[in-house]
């Protein structure tokens, strides 16, 4: 649960988190865009299943990956949020792709 | 700041890390004339500590504190001088002692350099804790970066655990945000004081006391400080719900919480080092791994320099000056020339101020050992969910150390390379077998220490040895 | 720790990597009085560099021998993989669904196909059921490959097992049995004296009836010592592991293999270069390229670390079992190929060492003596 200190200057764009056409501002990774959308778990385990979310936001834990524009396992908080991006949890273990 | 496609294939001085240790060696070495370029992961450079200060969603002077704004003159420099500056630029590997691998848009490039100066900055010191991975359990340097680089801060049920300077300063960044703070939790043993009060004159006559007591004066008036903590717990299921704590005289309560922030410390980000065979040693009063290397930075590898926290934690000031240094090295190296004692008397003296009282503040806050090794179900490694637990019994199996460990139980196999769990399993080790941390050792750890794909991986560079070694039919 | 008094055993077996582990558990699962002695955290260890492969095509060129033996082992992975999981309460994840050597060029196919003409037609070689495939054909059973996999041999007795978990089972197992591990402790000398032998390590003299040289490079400093000659070399071998990635190998790859983790491995290479550990960006392109060849999905996944390896190898390539003539009840048991021989070497070496018919007619072939035929001129 995290909101926005500021009005701030910056141009809001859209993006869509698990579907759902959310706000987000230019600078904002990922990881600060659903935080601030109120999400909490980004994905399940590979290993057990388990829920996890962003632990240490610079790129060094690994537990902030979602699926972004079908891509899997990227990390949220090393991930600049563009128009349009689509983004999804990561359930498990990611899939060798289309 | 140039694109991925412009960067040279060698530089006189490659620079890893955009922090004050970077920025500043950077900003010196441009000055003399040599080719630069400083490559760092994040999208804009500041490194953790001065995160955001380019675009920052902030009024100048707001919210963050004066010691946070005085970043931008740095990176001023830093960039000023015909630098080649490429963010979003993962260095995983030193391929040969002057070749770098970086990765940037998910294309490699190989770098070549005369000197390279790697100053890749600390990471957090793993706190584990039942319900450590818990959605909506962070650390205090995250919920940093949030702030300075969002505006973003936690609403509802708030709580802040652990021991440190930085858990201080955000708790009184949060404060001049205006955010509710249920209960500061500090780990900090009491029986610390006596141990260090032989390093409080040091201590006494640093920059620290005057900022630091201020700041925590400041966050003891405004918010409940529950201090002595010895046990701490998150519970929840699908994610954090509530923190328990035992206090050491004997005062337990279960506060319910949305968000809980740990924080014990930092320590040196030694997996790039490690991966080019820097030797480290083990420091028993910052209890981790730190390089071994001379004054001026430089290791017993002939272009490898280490600058900043990753030399040693001692903050943003010291890194700068050591940033320096290394720099001084470097110009000295690849250009004769001499004329640098001015920098350099100036660096060392930047330096021993900043160093100064350092050890005290090690010692009053070295976590407290439950907090580095955790109990029996506490998972340890986050990657592949290994409990101290199972850390233990594989022990006393005989397993004699941590890479032995990481193939039994996989343990320190996952993408995070150790970073989370290989402080804990090399404690949990010593501790079992009754030997120092030094002697147990840590993870061999071999590039590529971020991850990189494998089509990157099969566009590098081969020839014909390496063709007969795999194609052998 | 302060020196140990002298301990005695039955057997000491030195080397506690999955061929020291297996021959030791084998023999303390019979009764015996074992010690397995093994070396510190930073060592060689083969075992950690293994590619986990349980795999019969391709063996035995040269050796009929070696590839029955081979088929051997095979056949009684299965009986290791129950008696493991009951002896450990762990899974080592035994699968034998048939392997692919993929080929990338129309070339590869040919000396394949010959090749293993060859080996099936030797001189006493028990023949193994294999198929060439063509593109079509390969990509029936593996829907993922590239279009320039020009086809594959295929076996359907090869398979993989999760090594790791092996080695930590055979561990588990023979500590049940009674078996005395000592980690840390290599040998500096072997000390044959009235009939029995005494291991001086730092930590103290280990004494036994009898030894079992299972130490892989090591095996080539210490044979001297009990009047053996074991000529083994290392050859290097680099591995890259990937992200974990939902089940999409139903056939075990001789070159990718996905773990039952889910982790895709990929080997494999071969490299004459002494003792050095490093990993060579180079060799690593190439099998990268070859892997992204064979299935281009592939090329996306993340690699999330790299290693190198030095696997034992014998002067010719095939195991070494023998027993010294000169101080009896000294046994060498070595090899290259310590996941697929695992179950010889824990259920059909056991007995014979124990039997004291070591090697017996049907091991004879693998003595130290073929190195001392002389060649015909």
């Amino acid at each position: 649960m995290f909101r926005r200190l500021t009005e701030g200057s910056e141009p809001s764009l859209t993006i869509f988190i698990d579907g759902s056409p959310t706000p987000a501002r230019e600078s904002d990774t990922v990881a600060s865009a659903m935080l601030a959308a109120g999400r909490t778990a980004f994905r399940t385990t590979a290993v057990s299943g388990a829920p996890r979310g962003p632990f240490c936001l610079m790129g060094v834990c690994f537990d902030c990956l979602v699926i972004v524009d079908g891509t899997d396992n990227r990390q949220a908080c090393m991930t600049t949020v563009r128009k349009g991006m689509r983004i999804e949890t990561q359930p498990g273990k990611r899939t060798l792709g289309p | 700041m140039i694109a991925a496609e412009e960067l040279r294939d060698q530089y006189d001085v490659a620079v890893v890390g955009a922090g004050p240790a970077g920025l500043a060696a950077v900003a010196l070495c441009a000055r003399s004339g040599l080719t630069c370029v400083l490559l760092d992961d994040q999208p804009s450079p500041g490194g953790q500590i001065y995160r955001g200060i380019t675009n920052s969603p902030f009024p100048r002077n707001a919210v963050l504190g004066e010691d946070y704004w005085c970043g931008d003159i740095l990176v001023h420099e830093a960039l000023a001088g015909g630098t080649h500056y490429a963010p979003t630029a993962t260095v995983w590997g030193l391929l040969r002692p002057d070749e770098i691998a970086v990765s940037i848009g998910g294309m490699t490039r190989q770098i070549r350099f005369g000197r390279v100066i790697l100053a890749t900055g600390a990471i957090e010191r793993p706190f584990p804790i039942a319900g450590w991975t818990l959605p909506g359990v962070m650390t205090a340097g995250g919920a940093q970066i949030l702030l300075k680089s969002s505006a973003l801060v936690p609403e509802g049920r708030t709580v802040l655990a652990g021991c440190g300077p930085l858990l201080w300063l955000l708790a009184w960044q949060y404060l001049n945000a205006g955010v509710r703070l249920d209960a500061i939790l500090d780990t900090a043993g009491r029986t610390n004081w006596r141990r260090v009060f032989r390093h409080a004159a040091k201590f006494a006559a640093s920059p620290y006391l005057r900022k630091g007591l201020r700041l925590m004066l400041a966050v003891r008036r405004n918010l409940r400080v529950v201090a002595g903590i010895v046990a701490l717990e998150a519970e929840g299921s699908e994610r954090v719900e509530a923190v328990t704590y035992r206090t050491a005289s004997g005062y337990s309560e279960r506060l319910p919480v949305d968000t809980l922030f740990l924080h014990q410390g930092i320590v040196p980000n030694v997996n790039l080092a490690m991966s080019a065979n820097v030797e480290h040693r083990w420091s028993d009063t910052q209890l981790c791994w730190v390089p071994r290397v001379d004054d001026y930075g430089s290791t017993a590898l002939p272009h490898v320099a280490i600058a900043g926290d990753g030399a040693g934690i001692a903050g943003a000031e010291a890194a700068a000056a050591r940033g320096r240094l290394a720099a001084i090295a470097a110009i000295r190296a690849l250009t004769n020339r001499l004329s640098l004692d001015e920098d350099e008397r100036d660096a060392r003296h930047t330096l021993h101020r900043y160093e100064r009282g350092r050890a005290f503040l090690d010692l009053l806050y070295q976590p407290a050992p439950q907090f580095r090794r955790p109990r029996s179900e506490t998972i340890v490694c986050r990657c592949e969910e290994i409990t101290a637990q199972q850390i233990l019994e594989t022990t006393a199996l005989g397993c004699p150390g941590p890479n032995q460990m990481k193939a039994f139980l996989r343990c320190g196999m996952g993408p995070c390379q150790g970073r989370l769990c290989g402080l804990t399993v090399t404690e949990l080790m010593a501790q079992a077998r009754g030997l120092a941390c030094g002697e147990i050792g840590y993870y061999r750890l071999r590039p590529p220490v971020k991850p990189i794909t494998l089509a990157e991986i099969a566009g590098l560079p081969t020839n014909e040895a390496a063709v007969k070694a795999v194609a052998r039919e | 720790m302060a020196s140990e008094a002298r301990n005695e055993s039955e057997y000491a077996v030195i080397g506690g990597g999955l061929v020291g582990a297996s021959v030791a558990w084998g023999l303390a699962r019979r009764g015996r009085a074992v010690a397995m002695l093994d070396e510190g955290d930073i060592a060689y260890r083969a075992s950690r560099g293994n590619f986990a492969l349980v795999w019969v095509q391709s063996k035995g060129g040269g050796m009929s021998r070696y590839a029955l033996w081979t088929r051997q082992s095979a056949d009684a992975w299965p009986e290791l993989a129950e008696a493991l999981q009951t002896d450990s309460g762990l899974d080592v994840c035994l699968q034998q669904p048939g392997g692919l050597h993929l080929l990338l060029s129309e070339r590869e196919v040919e000396n394949r196909a010959s090749a293993l003409r060859r080996l099936n037609k030797q001189p006493e070689m028990v023949p193994f059921e294999y198929r060439i495939l063509d593109h079509a054909q390969t990509q029936q059973m593996l829907p993922q490959i590239g279009p320039e996999v020009a086809g594959a041999s295929f076996c359907p007795l090869d398979g993989h097992v999760n090594a790791l978990r092996l080695l930590r089972a055979l561990h588990i197992g023979f500590q049940r049995h009674g078996g005395k591990y000592f980690a840390d402790r290599p040998v500096q000398r072997i000390e044959p004296r009235g009939g029995e032998f005494r291991l001086h390590t730092a930590g103290g003299e280990i004494a036994a009836a009898k030894v079992v040289l299972a130490a892989g490079l090591d095996n080539a400093r210490l044979a001297p010592m009990v009047g053996l000659d074991v000529p083994v070399r290392p050859q290097r071998g680099q591995i890259i592991v990937t992200e974990k990635v939902a089940p999409f190998m139903p056939y075990v790859v001789h070159t990718v293999r996905q773990t039952d983790e889910g982790s895709v491995m990929i080997s494999d290479s071969v490299e004459e270069a002494g003792f050095d550990l490093s990993v060579g960006s180079e060799v690593l392109a190439v099998m990268a390229d070859r892997a992204v060849k064979m299935f281009p999905l592939l090329g996306k996944l993340s690699v999330v670390r790299c290693w190198a390896a030095l696997r034992v190898m014998p002067k010719d390539g095939y195991p070494i079992y023998d027993q010294s003539e000169k101080c009896p009840g000294a046994f060498v048991v070595t090899c290259h190929s310590g996941v697929t021989l695992a179950a010889a070497h824990a259920l059909l070496l056991p007995p014979s060492i124990d039997e004291n018919e070591f090697p017996n007619e049907s091991l004879e072939a693998f003595s130290t003596r073929r190195f001392h035929v002389p060649t015909a001129h």
